[in-house]
């Protein structure tokens, strides 16, 4: 007997079990195949935009994702450098064979936590409350709660060309079952589509008519708890090449050939991550598009064509690559995909994560209609710690959109539902200034720290920081700019225009044209790296963030007006019949939620807030 | 909510028919039970019946009744309309019966609050409701109507649209850093892009101006010492032509004395000192009196005697309205010429028929009224969407002195982006609670 049992040993299973383990629940993880446990089928990377910023936050609320891609990757970039400290995202280059390995080694050293191998087939659920697992050999495993992680593996099928083969990634074996036991437990399943481009074997590659992509020159961590464990100039590159007339011509002509073009899938495909088919035919007029080659692993011989996902046969994909600058002669290990699996419906949930339906069921990552390792592990973290919660008698842990993108992924999905994988972007955050990689820690340690997933050490060293910032701002306020001949020569040096009255430092060091490192040769500042960084963004940006903070304030008023729950929104009258059904199939928490709801329109939420005020205000 | 609602939807003592508006869920059951005729309850949608309301035995009023079932209706209720042929106090008398009968009296703006909950108008339109409703002359009912059917709408969300793409341009090369799919949105191609954004709001407020004019009018004050002939220049312009009925009082603590139509544009004659009271009245209370009236007027009309010498008194009057748009008129122009003065005058003479022509004329070149006339009158008019262009413009304008500074463009986006929003709230597509409460605060019984 468990009290948690996480289904599904992928990058949403692996935060789950860990969380739950870690805040005392006897777990179990059930997974069909121990070596693909953190397995990374599609590309080689952990970050990316808006991604890189969510690793950072699960790394906050005490996940495991940033700490062990800061132990397996040979390439890491800060991108978005240029445009603005709000869109700063990490994006490294992880290792598919150690990040796995270490990944394995944190779960192992998990004290409470059992790793069973085994396909798990149904639920067992008495009276609307989910009581354990049934395995394909019929084998019962019971648990107090269930987290459902299933990545694509459910009733998976692999499609090359027009071959449809069940199975799922990696030649794995699929899910027969579990989906359709979903549905005879009264839970909407919808079909969702992906795919993955091919690999090719690196010594067929020639590099040289390619564009080297470097990582970047410093050091970054994705965990705020560890050092970087990498070596500046050991970081291995990746390269840029472009398809040409000729591999538009080849894929135009066999367009009909593809499984996506030929009608062969019924999933619905992301429309940010296009298959290269997909591309041509949406941009027409391109005479090119970008690809990468980025090295899967330096423990084996295989790169990854990224951009080129396509799902035409084996032998057009042949000629495709072939077409390539620098891949005349490649040799392809591995072929190209698509993949259609089933999927949850999100709005099927609680902002927990917890099913509506069926009590003590979480379910997290590819199910709930997501795609990414990164919006998986956040949604593994969560329902973890909420599946502890709910047994525990506490109060879930709901983020809220200006505290975190993990908050925006959930709401959106329990708000909005999804028709595709659903991707996050930082444009799907309306308070993305505040949403930064830099202050990651600073929202969400001491959120974490309450929930119990932070411990006394990091919550300390938190504390500390925030002093330490506090400090700083302090010293810049309290000392003037000098005027004096010295200044003014060091000012000259730096090209600096020498401003005409002296202010404080913190007010000088709002010009666009100052930064840390002058404020440095002002005035000497014994502090981390890090933390001034930090101050040089609160105060350079201070009155965009105060805007930004005053809009929180604005919906937080809507989102603080609650509705009650056990509302009957047949009561309400002449509410649009779309917002109606809508607003009954999600059944909103607030009517600040109620407002994000597409087809809930602003006279919906009007006739909303009459009825609720004419109905509970007396 | 839903509960049934009436109020007279046409003017009181206008016209012979007056006609009663009833909506809601019980509007068609409960009327029936006030009429003799037809089963109402049982008759098509969209008809018309002719027979009788009674109360308590009592013939009240032989009348029309129209039955319009939801949601083919205003207010997407069921709706029923009664055409009653008596006078003030017959209609009167069907409105009581009709509330002792359980149906309540609408609010002020309720039927069109109604219109815009149930999603048959959105803001901008429930806007022009009330502005349709209060309008005097034809170019405002124009104005209005344009809004109605969503013209400014249009014109804005073309503007929205400029606006979107530009950040959705700017949110892919965030998002998708390394392709260069889209064109990258730098410092350097951002100005042109944001003056393309910043031009069109600023002819929307250009030509709100025009929308401004048409449906307020304009203020006019008409200032002078004693005895010049203020009174009778108004006097003249009201006998001359049909005086709009309305006197209704203006939104500051000025008291409009009356309203005369020049070119469809109203003019509205504030009460400076009571000008159509007997100058000895007006002599009592001084010049100063005249002068706090100017604060709120459009034009100010400065009469002066052409009969009498400048005296100093005059002199303080010009000096006081030289910032403001004026006229400098010298009436009594068949008198003998005393005055000698050095500026740019009119002349007249109210004792003509004609007398009055160069000054009219004046004010039509003042405020081009000739190119209002011939405008589509396609314009944002409400001091609330004004406002909101206003803001909207601010932000952008903010956004460009950012870019100027070189602040990281994620910076500029949060600008571009309320700007977005603002206009948003001008079509209603951005909710926000108190805005409603203020506009249906705002709307007038009827419709």
């Amino acid at each position: 007997m468990y009290d948690l049992i996480v289904v599904g040993g992928g990058h949403a299973g692996c935060e789950a079990v860990h969380i739950g383990a870690y805040l005392g629940l006897k777990t179990a993880l059930v997974t069909a195949n121990i070596k693909n446990i953190a397995d990374m089928p599609c590309n080689p990377s952990i970050g990316g935009t808006a991604k890189g910023i969510i690793v950072r936050e699960i790394d906050a609320l005490g996940g495991i994702m940033g700490k062990v891609a800061d132990r397996s990757h040979f390439q890491i970039k800060m991108l978005n450098n240029g445009k603005g400290p709000a869109v700063r995202s990490l994006r490294a280059q992880a290792d598919k064979i150690t990040y796995p390995t270490v990944m394995l080694e944190f779960l192992e050293s998990t004290p409470n936590l059992t790793i069973i191998e085994g396909m798990v087939e149904n639920l067992i659920v008495k009276e609307n409350k989910v009581k354990g697992v049934i395995l394909s050999d019929k084998k019962e495993i019971k648990s107090e709660s269930v987290i459902l992680t299933t990545g694509t593996y459910l009733k998976a099928n692999i499609l090359i060309g027009s071959e449809n083969t069940p199975g799922g990634p990696h030649g794995e074996s699929r899910s027969n079952n579990l989906s359709d036991n979903l549905k005879k437990l009264g839970l909407d399943v919808q079909r969702l589509k992906t795919g993955t481009p091919p690999r090719i074997k690196a010594s067929s590659i020639d590099f040289s008519k390619m564009e080297e992509e470097c990582g970047d020159d410093r050091y970054y961590t994705f965990s705020f708890d560890n050092p970087p464990f990498y070596k500046v100039d050991a970081q291995q590159k990746c390269y840029l090449l472009y398809t040409n007339a000729k591999t538009h011509e080849i894929i135009r002509n066999n367009l009909e050939k593809s499984a996506m073009y030929g009608g062969y899938v019924t999933g619905i495909g992301p429309r940010y991550c296009p298959s290269i088919e997909d591309k041509l035919v949406r941009f027409a007029d391109k005479p090119r598009h970008q690809l990468f080659l980025e090295p899967e692993s330096i423990y084996y011989d295989e790169w990854y064509l990224q951009g080129f996902s396509t799902s035409m046969p084996r032998s057009v994909q042949e000629d495709m690559v072939h077409s390539l600058s620098g891949l005349e002669n490649a040799v392809i290990t591995k072929y190209a995909y698509a993949i259609e699996y089933d999927a949850l419906n999100p709005l099927e949930m609680k902002s927990s994560l917890e099913n509506k339906k069926i009590e003590n069921l979480f379910t997290a990552g590819q199910i709930n209609g997501t795609s990414g390792y990164e919006e998986a592990a956040a949604q593994g973290l969560i329902a973890g710690i909420n599946a502890h919660h709910k047994l525990k008698g506490l109060e879930p842990l709901i983020l809220r959109r200006d505290e975190a993108y993990i908050g925006v992924l959930i709401d959106d999905l329990v708000t909005k539902g999804t028709k595709e994988p659903y991707r996050m972007l930082t444009s799907r955050a309306e308070y993305r200034l505040i949403l930064r990689h830099d202050n990651a820690d600073l929202r969400l340690r001491k959120i974490g720290y309450k929930h119990r997933t932070i411990d006394e050490e990091r919550y300390h060293k938190l504390i500390e920081k925030e002093n330490k910032i506090n400090e700083i701002k302090n010293i810049l306020r309290d000392n003037n700019l000098k005027l004096n001949a010295e200044t003014k020569e060091l000012l000259k040096l730096l090209n600096v225009e020498i401003p005409s009255f002296s202010t404080s430092l913190y007010v000088f060091l709002k010009r666009p044209e100052i930064n840390m490192e002058i404020i440095k040769k002002l005035i000497p500042l014994a502090y981390p790296e890090e933390i001034l960084e930090e101050v040089e963004i609160e105060v350079k940006y201070e009155g965009y963030i105060a805007k930004v903070y005053k809009e929180v304030e604005k919906s937080k008023k809507l989102e603080e007006k609650l509705i009650p729950k056990d509302i009957n929104y047949d009561d309400v009258l002449n509410l649009a019949s779309e917002a109606r059904q809508k607003l009954k199939e999600i059944r909103p928490l607030s009517i600040g939620q109620a407002t994000r709801i597409s087809g809930v329109n602003p006279s919906d939420i009007a006739i909303l807030t009459v009825y609720l005020k004419k109905k509970y205000d007396k | 909510m839903n509960d049934t609602i009436c109020a007279i939807s046409t003017a009181l003592g206008v016209g012979a028919i007056s006609i009663i508006r009833v909506s809601g869920e019980e509007a068609i059951a409960k009327v029936a039970n006030l009429f003799d005729g037809k089963n109402l309850t049982e008759v098509e949608s969209h008809t018309i019946h002719y027979g009788h309301i009674v109360s308590n035995g009592e013939v009240i009023d032989e009348v029309l009744v129209t039955v319009l079932k939801a949601p083919k209706t205003y207010t997407k209720e069921d709706i029923v309309e009664i055409n009653s042929h008596g006078g003030i106090s017959t209609t009167k008398k069907v409105l009581e019966v009709l509330i002792e009968n359980g149906i309540r009296l609408a609010e002020p703006g309720e039927f069109t609050k109604r219109a815009f909950l149930n999603g048959r108008l959105d803001l901008s339109q429930a806007e022009a409701v009330n502005s349709l409703i209060k309008s005097e002359t034809d170019l405002e009912r124009k104005l209005a109507l344009n809004t109605l059917s969503g013209k400014v709408s249009k014109k804005i969300n073309k503007v929205r649209g400029i606006i979107v793409e530009l950040l959705a341009n700017i949110e892919v090369n965030i998002d998708f850093p390394e392709y260069e799919d889209a064109l990258e949105i730098t410092l350097e191609n951002l100005p042109p892009r944001l003056k393309e954004i910043k031009t069109e709001l600023e002819n929307l407020l250009e030509e709100s101006k025009i929308g401004k004019i048409v449906e307020n009018g304009i203020r006019v004050a008409i200032v002078g010492r004693p005895n010049v002939g203020k009174s009778s220049i108004l006097n003249a312009l009201l006998k001359e032509n049909k005086a709009i009925v309305t006197d209704i009082a203006g939104t500051t603590r000025d008291i409009v004395e009356g309203t005369v139509e020049l070119k469809g544009i109203a003019l509205k004659f504030i009460d400076t000192a009571g000008i159509r009271k007997t100058d000895d009245i007006v002599e009592k209370i001084g010049v100063d009196k005249s002068i706090e009236a100017l604060n709120s007027a459009d034009l100010v009309i400065h009469v002066l005697n052409n009969n009498e010498e400048l005296t100093n008194e005059d002199k303080e009057i010009m000096e006081k309205i030289k910032d403001k748009t004026h006229i400098t008129f010298i009436n009594k122009s068949d008198l003998p010429t005393k005055l000698k003065i050095d500026m740019d005058v009119v002349k007249g003479n109210t004792m003509d028929i004609n007398g009055l022509n160069e000054l009219k004329d004046k004010i039509v070149e003042l405020f081009d009224l000739e190119k209002i006339n011939n405008s589509n009158l396609e314009v944002v008019s409400s001091a609330r969407e004004i406002g909101l262009i206003k803001e909207a413009l601010n932000s952008i304008n903010q956004a460009l002195d950012n870019v100027s500074v070189s602040l990281p463009v994620d910076m500029i986006a949060i600008d571009i982006k309320k700007a977005w929003d603002l206009l948003g709230e001008i079509t209603g597509e951005s909710y926000q609670d108190e805005l409603l409460d203020t506009l249906f605060r705002e709307f007038c019984l009827g419709k």
